[in-house]
């Protein structure tokens, strides 16, 4: 992905910035945002006069704002900002400021290439979605969930197509709720949507919808599956047929259903957050067999440990033959792959990352705020301050290290056997 | 049902909502109810009581007027579930009427009674399982209503846009920086240890309250942060409602977003309900045993810094004080000890309530009630004049209640009885009183 | 007739009794799996604490309010629930049909005993009629429940006293008895089974799980 094939990934270490000089040069350092390659450095200063401006590897973008948040380096390293200029909010990238101005805008998407940007405004008390400095001709409302296409050209939102006067829970319950894709909303209204998602091409969009005070479905490009369910958490795509995977509550327990049908058998106490394989043909979620207890099943089948306080979603590697995911048992954070989980628990820990064959496998922890990195579920023997989540090469043979140590930030090429010790 | 006052209060929530029901649609849903969302609780505490009568004593409703019989515990179990039970769903939409005024109106589910029978059966649970049928016929007070609404379509409790949330905390954050100027209220920052959470009454009508937590944190030098995306908002008027659904979900997001922040711990402002919410109702509807992650109720939260020693009283407040022990964090977390203790540290003279701790009286605002609106404002307060001689017996100025809707509650209380008392949230104190370090000073 | 009565009437009576007891009891439990929420949620250091508070006179405020209710109920019960075992004429049955030696009840504590049942029954009904908040949640069945308990304590007592034809009383005493056996799992006073689950819950629900207490 992004060139990640022109990184350079020579083995070696630099340090980028030192902070204790950044911190000696500003009023006030906000926060701090480390490009994809790991080559830049950024932070969001706070200058003598009470302005804030963004600052990237020693240099200052030529604009101050009266007020800047949510810095972000995108996958491609496209690095935005939120900014208010003369009372009003915009999108500032790469040190230029969109010419939209809005009331207020926030909640910056990304496209999978990271070229494209998008969010949420309001403007005169009605909302929309601006892609790239291109606002969507209709607003609403108003405005809640929001995805961009994986090509990041087009938005979905759940909107809120009439106004309500205060406390008026027929008009409520008539449905006032749509979902628009592009500044179009659907011709039907529902009393909820929640959730909206494209699938890969980005030509048909699906959601969660709510017909009755207990009736919940799923509705893909304004067509309402014809049954109605307890309840129903999002759906996802499938990325060859394009058909629709999502849990629904069916008589008092949780079933993966398919556009309309039953797609796994059990019946589980709990379940959400299925993921895909990259090419679809594995399935896998958080679901909970019995009352208290959790775990990550796999077509249909649960691993056999189960975890007591939290399971998050699960990660498949590249290949789609392996399977991880975040749990927590007793307090402590661990990863566990295929069902087993790492002997050693953390106060927290964060997504792994599998290596292109799926044979590797890396993730960061945290204990006491000191910061490790786990190889294939060991712990490497060097420390951080702070880390960013590791990166392997292309070819898989070297792992890119972002960190601050000793108040240095560093970017740092490791062979991968070094890791594994 | 007998004609009072309260019978006569127009509610469309109650009077627009009861034309559409048939009775097919009602026996139908009290069937599904009875059999297919409750099993052990409900059929053991039918069986069970014995009518004694016991639990009349422990409810405010029923101290406060008069020891009116149809106020007791056990006869709103017996007004409105016994019916649906003894009658199989067989009951005229007149009588899902009252029975929705009952359940929501005239309990606060509040717990108290479940002390006083000797059986502990659990009537604020009998009365949620009413509620849930009233729910899912659509027959609720129209202010909870639409409170639950508003969970649905924002996932917070006041219908709060998501550029209005994120802007009040840019907005507090400089009210704060007044003070200190090094106050922050860091937004989205992964890895945190602390996310604060708030309810929605916070942003939108006491915002004061976000800078005055952004003085404490940044005195006590806690590493924190705050969601800008829908899961801030811990309260949960759904619960209440009976719209489960709508409550699962909204406590799905919270605990979603603690995660997705990963930090170690949520530590959440001065509110009962949305305690009892993310702590306990929330988390078993969706399936997990104890919340996932490690929430502390404020009150536990300024008990920690006092005693460590992370924020110091520079002088103590010198009105005279007293507490409401909120049922969900005193009854429902043993935390009333924890509460004198902080009240103590922060405040020169402090005079107890009687009956106090577990034993103390609900606000009668709580469980929804207060949400349930204006029109049922005045029988709220009838149903606890027992509150009002409860606090003017102890003759303080000041009523700490770490809750709001025991705030309001009290609120409403102090100007219906005409008592000459302030209310007052501990954070309000805990700001005016503590010691700022000269390092942080302007 | 009497024959019947001291043999296989008392034996079915005991039988009903304990089936249904057991019965009940099970279904119970196989109900709380169902409720999901109530078994993963009970310890037995919670419950019994629970338990003991209720069990122990005066430890609860409840009782503390109402001192001379809390007394009444007490010696009601505890008679109520002693008597039947132990008084003298029983201790002997139990010795004749089963070979058991139960240590007996001294007459004069027996008699004291079935006063208090019965007074403190009579009480209860009258409280019923008197308070109104007890008046409103009862029903006819409430009243004939205490009737049917007290029948084979007013009973025994006429037989005590030979205020009958003694062997037309005794086989009443004896059918009354055996009805309020057999009833025990199938009405309210289903409660005395119940008691210790019902309690240990709440225990549970709230020392357990809310750090807090139930007395
Ligand atoms: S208000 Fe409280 S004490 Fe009164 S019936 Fe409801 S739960 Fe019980
Ligand atoms: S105290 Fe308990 S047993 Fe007695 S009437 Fe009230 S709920 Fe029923």
């Amino acid at each position: 992905m992004f060139c990640k094939d022109s990184w350079d990934w020579q083995p070696d270490r630099k340090v980028v910035a030192d902070l204790s000089r950044l911190r000696s040069s500003y009023a006030g350092i906000e926060e701090f945002a480390a490009s994809p390659d790991g080559r830049v450095l950024a932070a969001l200063v706070k200058t003598e006069d009470d302005q804030f401006t963004v600052w990237a590897n020693g240099q200052e973008w030529p604009d101050k704002f009266e007020l800047a948040w949510c810095l972000r380096f995108s996958p491609s390293g496209k690095l935005i900002v939120l900014v208010r200029i003369d009372d009003e909010w915009t999108v500032a990238a790469d040190g230029k400021s969109w010419q939209e101005r809005f009331e207020y805008a926030w909640d910056p998407l990304f496209g999978n290439d990271g070229l494209v940007v998008g969010i949420k405004y309001k403007r005169e008390n009605l909302y929309g979605i601006a892609i790239e400095d291109k606002v969507w001709e209709k607003s609403f409302n108003g405005l809640r969930d929001f995805c961009l296409s994986p090509d990041g050209l087009r938005a979905a939102a759940t909107v809120q197509v009439k106004a309500l006067r205060e406390a008026d829970i027929f008009g409520f319950f008539e449905g006032v709720w749509s979902v628009a894709v592009d500044g179009k909303a659907w011709d039907k209204q529902y009393i909820n949507a929640w959730n909206p998602v494209f699938n890969a091409d980005g030509n048909t969009v699906a959601a969660e919808v709510r017909t009755d005070i207990c009736d919940y479905t799923i509705a893909r490009d304004n067509e309402p599956w014809d049954s109605r369910y307890g309840c129903v958490w999002a759906p996802v795509f499938h990325p060859r047929d394009n058909s629709v995977i999502a849990a629904v509550r069916n008589q008092g327990s949780w079933m993966l259903y398919r556009n309309n049908e039953p797609f796994w058998q059990g019946r589980y106490n709990q379940m959400w957050n299925q993921r895909l394989s990259s090419d679809g043909s594995r399935v896998a979620a958080i679901v909970s067999p019995d009352f208290g207890k959790w775990t990550i099943a796999v077509d249909d089948r649960p691993w056999p440990k189960l975890f007591s306080d939290m399971v998050l979603a699960p990660v498949f590697s590249p290949d789609g033959q392996r399977v991880a995911a975040i749990v927590k048992d007793g307090g402590r954070w661990t990863v566990a792959v295929d069902g087993v989980p790492f002997k050693e628990s953390f106060e927290m820990i964060w997504d792994p990352v599998f290596s292109p064959s799926g044979q590797q496998m890396l993730a960061m922890a945290e204990n006491s705020g000191r910061f490790v990195i786990l190889a294939n579920g060991r712990k490497y023997h060097k420390q951080f301050q702070k880390l960013w989540n590791p990166v392997f090469s292309p070819d898989g043979k070297n792992v890119l290290l972002k960190y601050i140590e000793d108040d240095k930030y560093c970017r740092q090429v490791v062979p991968v056997e070094e890791l594994l010790g | 049902m007998r004609e009072t006052p309260e019978s006569l209060v127009v509610d469309p929530g109650l009077d627009e909502t009861i034309k559409k029901l048939t009775p097919e649609k009602i026996q139908t849903v009290v069937e599904h109810v009875l059999t297919k969302e409750n099993a052990a609780r409900l059929k053991v505490y039918s069986d069970t009581c014995v009518h004694c009568g016991l639990c009349a004593e422990a409810c405010q409703t029923y101290i406060s007027r008069d020891k009116d019989p149809y106020y007791s515990p056990v006869a709103k179990v017996k007004n409105t579930l016994w019916e649906l039970v003894k009658n199989k769903g067989r009951v005229p939409p007149e009588s899902i009427r009252d029975m929705s005024r009952i359940v929501f109106t005239e309990c606060a589910v509040c717990r108290r009674c479940s002390m006083y029978c000797p059986f502990g059966i659990d009537i604020a649970y009998l009365l949620l399982v009413v509620r849930r049928i009233c729910s899912l016929l659509g027959v609720v007070p129209a202010y909870l209503q639409d409170t639950t609404n508003s969970h649905a379509a924002t996932m917070n409790q006041m219908w709060v846009q998501q550029d209005e949330w994120i802007d009040t905390l840019q907005w507090q954050e400089e009210e704060a920086q007044a003070e200190i100027p090094s106050c922050r209220i860091p937004l989205e920052k992964e890895g945190a240890e602390v996310m604060y959470s708030v309810i929605a009454p916070e942003p939108k009508i006491l915002a004061q309250l976000l800078g005055n937590i952004s003085q404490i944190m940044t005195v006590a030098g806690i590493d924190w942060t705050m969601p800008a995306t829908d899961g801030w908002d811990n309260s949960n008027m759904a619960m209440y409602s009976g719209d489960f659904e709508v409550m699962g979900r909204v406590e799905r997001l919270h605990w979603e977003t603690a995660a997705r922040l990963k930090v170690k711990k949520v530590v959440m402002g001065e509110c009962g309900h949305a305690f009892r919410g993310a702590v306990y109702d929330g988390p078993r509807w969706l399936g997990w045993k104890f919340p996932p992650i490690p929430m502390v109720h404020a009150i536990e939260f300024y008990y920690d810094l006092l005693k460590s020693g992370r924020i110091k009283v520079r002088e103590k407040y010198k009105k005279s004080v007293t507490v409401q022990d909120p049922c969900n964090t005193v009854r429902g977390r043993g935390l009333g000890n924890k509460l004198r203790y902080v009240v103590n540290e922060l405040c020169e003279s402090f005079i107890d309530v009687d009956p106090r701790l577990e034993h103390n009286y609900c606000c009668m605002a709580g469980g929804g009630t207060i949400n349930c609106g204006p029109p049922w404002k005045r029988s709220r307060m009838v149903s606890n004049r027992v509150k009002a001689e409860q606090i003017e017996a102890t003759g303080a100025d000041v009523v700490i209640t770490p809750c709001h809707n025991c705030h309001s509650g009290i609120e409403d209380i102090v100007g219906f009885y005409k008592l000459k008392k302030h209310v007052k949230f501990i954070s309000e104190i805990m700001v005016e009183v503590m010691e700022i370090p000269d390092s942080l000073k302007a | 007739m009497y024959d019947f009565s001291r043999g296989p009437l008392v034996w079915i009576a005991f039988g009903i009794f304990l089936i249904g007891s057991i019965y009940r009891i099970v279904s119970v439990i196989k109900l709380a799996k169902k409720d999901k929420v109530v078994l993963p949620y009970m310890t037995w250091k919670y419950g019994l604490r629970s338990i003991l508070h209720w069990i122990t006179p005066f430890g609860a405020r409840n009782m503390r309010l109402r001192p001379a209710f809390t007394v009444m109920t007490y010696l009601f019960h505890l008679s109520l629930l002693l008597v039947p075992i132990f008084t003298l004429g029983h201790a002997i049955l139990w010795r004749e049909s089963w070979g058991i030696d139960l240590w007996a009840l001294p007459n004069l504590l027996s008699k004291l005993m079935t006063f208090i049942v019965i007074i403190a029954g009579v009480i209860f009904v009258l409280r019923r009629i008197a308070d109104p908040a007890v008046r409103f949640v009862t029903s006819a069945g409430d009243i004939v429940l205490v009737i049917l308990v007290l029948a084979p304590f007013v009973t025994g007592l006429m037989a005590y006293y030979q205020l009958a034809a003694y062997q037309t009383i005794l086989i009443i005493h004896i059918w009354t008895g055996a009805l309020w056996l057999a009833i025990i799992p199938f009405t309210r006073i289903a409660h005395m089974l119940y008691f210790a689950l019902t309690r240990a819950y709440m225990g549970c629900e709230f020392g357990y799980v809310r750090h807090s207490k139930d007395w």
